[in-house]
């Protein structure tokens, strides 16, 4: 039988002057993933965008819980988008969307 | 709760608005201890305008002195000169007589490696031991981690990785800290201990070279400088009223 993958969100905070697309902060990750890992490694990521609130600068993404460390190194490698500097930090990490919005909204809070 | 330290971040001491933006930062990351290196004839009243910027930011300012040497004559001097004046001593490296003199003195807290030369890295096995024996730490700076790209960064975590490795097997405590000018480069304590997997640091280690190691260090160092301060293991507890 199949074991069932277990999953980890992480709500990041992106910090910089300027606001980007989508895109950018998703190819920004997958580099950083891939300049520290390989494909080989970005394979066995599970990488998926939740969301991205612009406003916010704020992003939810998904990956498996076995890469976790993996990702969470990659995300807080990045430096710059394009030629702006930008640095990116983990908030929170949690099993369920739920529980992720809720300790972000815990925290939100003190 | 963890206590987290930054033992050396490298805040612009006489840009007072820089300075307030990145103790700023780095109590809302997570910090409640800093490091800043200062020049050696800093006045004290510089020191404590320093440290009030830094309370009124919720952080507790740590005086530190970098010292570069070009021999470890100069290195001597300089530790005869300044060891009283700062809470934490760090001596940069360059060659091997000077870092074989650094991790034998005791007066050295923590050393450091030139980070653009990966042959100029000397710690070895023995240096290992000097550094074990006479309770130095070694320092890890994580803004070249995350400066750096392609091939220097692979020389970079291949160094790392075999200098962790000898500070384990000879119990030298290890030191992560940011080493960084630009607040871009500032990170999280997680998130150092996310990229300390890197060169092969589990989480718990990496999370005591953030915490435990540099509060030893700085709590070592201020019981030694109080006046209540007689030798290791003995101290004045009460002064006769004159």
């Amino acid at each position: 039988m199949i074991r069932r993958v277990k999953k980890r969100y992480l709500a990041l905070k992106i910090e910089s002057v300027e606001s980007f697309e989508e895109e950018d902060i998703k190819d920004a990750v997958w580099n950083a993933v891939t300049q520290l890992f390989g494909e080989y490694g970005a394979s066995q990521a599970g990488l998926f965008w939740v969301n991205y609130d612009r406003q916010r600068k704020e992003a939810v993404l998904r990956c498996s819980h076995k890469a976790l460390e993996m990702i969470h190194a990659s995300i807080v490698s990045v430096t710059k988008i394009g030629d702006k500097p930008v640095a990116m930090h983990v908030l929170r990490v949690s099993g369920t969307l739920r529980a992720l919005k809720k300790k972000l909204k815990d925290d939100s809070l003190i | 709760m963890t206590k987290f330290v930054d033992l050396h971040l490298c805040a612009p001491f006489r840009n007072v608005e820089q300075l307030r933006k990145m103790v700023k930062k780095c109590f809302e990351l997570g910090y409640r201890l800093v490091g800043i290196p200062l020049p050696p004839m800093i006045e004290l009243d510089e020191v404590e305008r320093l440290r009030k910027i830094c309370s009124e930011a919720g952080l507790d300012l740590v005086s530190r002195l970098d010292i570069t040497p070009k021999s470890a004559n100069e290195l001597l001097a300089s530790l005869r000169r300044l060891r009283r004046k700062f809470e934490v001593v760090s001596v940069l490296c360059a060659s091997k007589t000077i870092a074989r003199q650094a991790a034998k003195d005791r007066r050295v807290d923590v050393l450091s490696f030139p980070v653009a030369k990966p042959r100029n890295r000397f710690f070895d096995s023995a240096e290992a031991e000097l550094a074990s024996a006479s309770s130095s730490s070694l320092e890890i700076d994580m803004a070249s981690l995350l400066s750096l790209e392609g091939f220097l960064r692979i020389r970079l975590i291949s160094s790392l990785r075999r200098e962790v490795a000898i500070a384990k097997s000879f119990h030298v405590p290890v030191v992560i800290s940011s080493g960084t000018t630009n607040e871009y480069l500032l990170r999280g304590p997680h998130d150092y201990s996310a990229l300390a997997m890197l060169f092969d640091m589990d989480s718990s280690l990496a999370f005591s070279a953030l915490s435990e190691v540099p509060l030893s260090i700085v709590e070592r160092n201020r019981l030694k400088l109080s006046p209540d301060f007689v030798a290791p293991g003995l101290r004045v507890v009460r002064r006769r009223d004159p």
